[in-house]
């Protein structure tokens, strides 16, 4: 009896990491003494590059990529700070309020502009578009919609079309898609029309980008809204068939971020990695990082990219989000 | 002469430390003050932002079928943006309940629609935290919602250590300007005292006349004592020349009965003896008698060159009629007087005075001289006006050349002529009066000589 309580003591930090990771893998030599790990919302295949780059320089290094949705890394990564080295994730306000939380350790002397950081610990390196997607074949011989007004008529016209065809994020579950539907909806009241459009075609509701994108390509679905256009792009096989167009009205842009972790196991290694992260996003062979860097919008007339500020937290305040969730029910599960 | 009073510190020291002292404690409290200032108006700045924030998030506080919601809007957060990006907490309270945000966030005391503010701790960090609640009232219910919002103040601390560093700046800026009006302000001080001082050191030996130039009122009483000492002290240097001058002509005239008395008497006295004790007796008699008179002479001439009255007058034709009226003395003790003057030689001073000093001068050279000498006296105007006396004597003795001035000197040379030691004094004063001086020197190839430089 006794021992078998110890052992489920001893088990336990064990059984609470033995997480159901979409994705989990070790990069370099298996037998190095050190591992870092990255918990990240990143797709393996794009962000592997970066992992090998920064192995190439250090030999004595393995590296444990995770990967798992957004609020997962929030929640997995708040209970366990010491199990991890460095935190990515798509979802900027729940990296802010990781950070503002004080689970992030800040860096010294990043050159880094000032806009893409946060307290010197939460660093962005990509920015991302959020788009609309679409299966060529369903707008065949169609006007293709540029804006979301274009795209709630192109709905509206043809509802036999598209009844169970448009899928979205479920924003209850995808801390990105909460992004995303938080900041459209600040941005444009376009955006719960589109909502209430897209719900009363029975709406399809994705965890990720990825998903959505696999069933655009197999044809299951003929648009999604809010997906990372990045992501289509990456996928070289379905170029043919899908259209990525970025809404002219405002193109809600996220930036990627990345920080230690404040309990981190190998801060000095986190860091380094970091920093060549950071470096790796600015350098001129932007090739080897599948995403766009964020020196791509320097300059963003528009204001779209989503900014780096305590304010994105708004969102998450408890009776906020439930009032904000329940709109978008409203919206979007029509009974 | 050279006794000078004992030092007891510096008023200059003392004035510049205590005014450098001064303004080091005003630029101190120049820091504080400003720097507690400043910090106050930058709290404020950030209070107000808080306040702003929590009121607006407040306003969005409804009752919707019995239900608190409170919908934050966006700016209420984004306004807490900071340079620092300050980190920012939040709870919501539904009266004692506990809604959302940070539950363990410290409160600030205080009830009603009013802000209260507090500094507390929060996860390790100090926070400003702003408090304010609201009365919401739906069904005749009546409902408090209370929300508490904190920053940490990071940024605050960074623009309170710019102005720290500026109002430090300020302070060292200030003080560095108060030492140098130190400076300034304690010589300008001392200067009043030191002119006083010139002033002082300037006059001649002789001038006890009060100072008459203003002073600042401070310095009044030093220089009305320093009047009222020299008055006294004029009055008293004047009483005992006057008294001696009266003591000498009072002793002359009985000498000079005495010594009528004594020289009939030697006339009738036949034992050897007794004439020789009378003729040291008419020999002390005649030195005093010689004392009486130079010590009116001398009394004479301090008297005059206190208050020396100059006028123009001719040197040669004054030393030539001394030289006149001495040369039966000389004939006497075949003596030559050699007068030398190259025409007038015009001077301003007091004749009597320098009729005086060169009587002075040709007596000892008379005296002193061996028989059959010859004293050449010379007046000339260029380079200079001067009136030398030279004789083909022994010259001053050896070695006493600097004192045989002194009052009552006479040299080892001087045993067996009568004299008082006045005479090279009496001529020193009024070539000093004149704003002149006395050199005596012996020639090389023999013999004294003085001169008269004026
Ligand atoms: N022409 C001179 N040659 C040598 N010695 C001199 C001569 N003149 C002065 N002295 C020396 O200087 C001394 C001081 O001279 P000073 O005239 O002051 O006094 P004094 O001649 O002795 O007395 P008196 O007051 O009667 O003149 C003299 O005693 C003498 O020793
Ligand atoms: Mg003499």
């Amino acid at each position: 009896m006794r021992t078998t309580l110890v052992l489920i003591f001893l088990l336990l930090p064990v059984l609470a990491l033995a997480q159901d990771w979409e994705d989990r893998r070790v990069f370099g030599n298996p037998e190095a003494e050190t591992q870092l790990r990255i918990i990240s919302s990143t797709d393996t295949s794009l962000f592997a590059p970066v992992i090998e780059r920064y192995l190439g320089d250090n030999t004595d290094l393995s590296v444990e990529y995770l990967v798992t949705g957004t609020s997962d890394i929030y929640t997995i990564f708040r209970e366990n700070p010491e199990a991890f080295d460095v935190v990515i994730s798509s979802a900027m306000d729940l990296q802010i309020k990781i950070a503002n939380d004080g689970f992030a350790r800040p860096l010294s002397n990043v050159s880094h502009p000032e806009w893409a950081q946060w307290r010197s610990s939460l660093f962005a390196f990509t920015s991302e578009p959020a788009a609309i997607v679409i299966n060529r074949a369903a707008f065949a011989g169609q006007a293709i919609p540029g804006t979301r007004q274009e795209l709630i008529e192109a709905l509206r016209a043809r509802p036999e079309m598209f009844r169970g065809r448009v899928g979205t994020y479920d924003v209850r579950q995808s801390g990105l898609g909460y992004l995303f539907a938080t900041q459209d909806a600040r941005a444009s009241e376009t955006y719960w029309r589109l909502m209430e459009v897209m719900g009363a075609l029975d709406v399809r509701l994705y965890c990720c980008s990825g998903d959505m994108i696999d069933d655009l390509s197999d044809g299951t679905i003929a648009v999604a809204y809010n997906v990372l256009g990045s992501y289509a792009t990456a996928r070289v096989d379905s170029r043919e068939t899908l259209q990525i167009i970025l809404p002219s009205d405002f193109p809600t842009t996220m930036m990627r971020t990345a920080m230690v972790s404040r309990a981190a196991p190998h801060p000095e290694r986190a860091d380094a990695f970091v920093r060549h992260l950071i470096a790796l996003q600015s350098s001129a062979d932007g090739g080897v990082l599948p995403l766009p860097p964020i020196d791509a919008q320097v300059n963003d007339p528009d204001g779209a990219t989503i900014v780096l500020e305590p304010a994105l937290m708004t969102f998450l305040d408890a009776l906020t989000r439930k009032k904000f969730l329940a709109e978008w029910e409203d919206a979007v599960i029509q009974k | 002469m050279g006794h000078s009073p004992s030092v007891s510190g510096s008023l200059r020291n003392r004035l510049v430390l205590s005014l450098i002292g001064g303004a080091a404690i005003l630029a101190v409290l120049l820091f504080f003050v400003v720097r507690n200032y400043a910090a106050q108006v930058a709290q404020q700045g950030q209070d107000n932002i808080l306040r702003a924030s929590v009121t607006s998030i407040l306003d969005a506080a409804a009752i919707r079928e019995g239900e608190v919601e409170v919908d934050i809007p966006y700016a209420a957060f984004s306004m807490l943006g900071t340079a620092s990006d300050d980190r920012i907490f939040h709870a919501i309270y539904q009266d004692a309940r506990f809604l959302s945000g940070y539950p363990y966030l410290p409160m600030a005391a205080g009830r009603g629609r009013e802000s209260t503010f507090a500094t507390v701790s929060h996860q390790g960090e100090a926070v400003r935290v702003v408090t304010a609640s609201r009365v919401l009232i739906a069904d005749g219910k009546r409902t408090n919602v209370r929300v508490a919002l904190a920053q940490t103040q990071d940024a605050l601390s960074g623009q309170l250590e710019q102005i720290s560093k500026n109002a430090a700046l300020l302070g060292a800026g200030f003080f560095v300007l108060a030492i140098l009006l130190s400076f300034w302000a304690t010589s300008a001080t001392i200067g009043q005292l030191k002119r006083l001082t010139d002033a002082v050191t300037r006059r001649g030996p002789q001038d006890l006349s009060p100072f008459q130039k203003p002073v600042p009122s401070e310095m009044l009483p030093l220089v009305t004592s320093l009047n009222s000492l020299m008055g006294r002290l004029d009055q008293s240097l004047g009483q005992s020349e006057d008294f001696i001058a009266e003591a000498a002509h009072r002793v002359r005239t009985p000498l000079a009965t005495v010594r009528s008395y004594a020289e009939a008497t030697l006339q009738r006295l036949d034992k050897e003896e007794n004439r020789q004790d009378m003729r040291s007796m008419m020999r002390a008699i005649d030195e005093s008698s010689r004392a009486a008179v130079q010590l009116l002479d001398h009394a004479m001439i301090t008297f005059r060159s206190d208050h020396l009255e100059r006028q123009d007058i001719d040197l040669a034709q004054l030393v030539d009629e001394l030289v006149v009226r001495l040369t039966p003395i000389a004939e006497m003790k075949d003596l030559t007087l050699h007068y030398e003057s190259d025409g007038p030689v015009p001077y301003s001073g007091d004749p009597i005075l320098i009729q005086n000093a060169v009587r002075n001068l040709l007596d000892n050279a008379l005296k002193y001289a061996p028989i059959e000498g010859t004293v050449t006296i010379a007046v000339s105007a260029t380079p200079q006006v001067v009136i030398n006396v030279c004789d083909s004597g022994k010259g001053f003795p050896d070695g006493e050349l600097e004192t045989l001035t002194s009052r009552f000197k006479r040299g080892a040379n001087a045993e067996g002529t009568i004299g008082s030691g006045l005479g090279l004094t009496i001529a020193m004063d009024v070539a000093s009066a004149h704003g002149g001086v006395l050199k005596l020197s012996n020639q090389p190839e023999g013999g004294a000589c003085a001169q008269l430089l004026f």
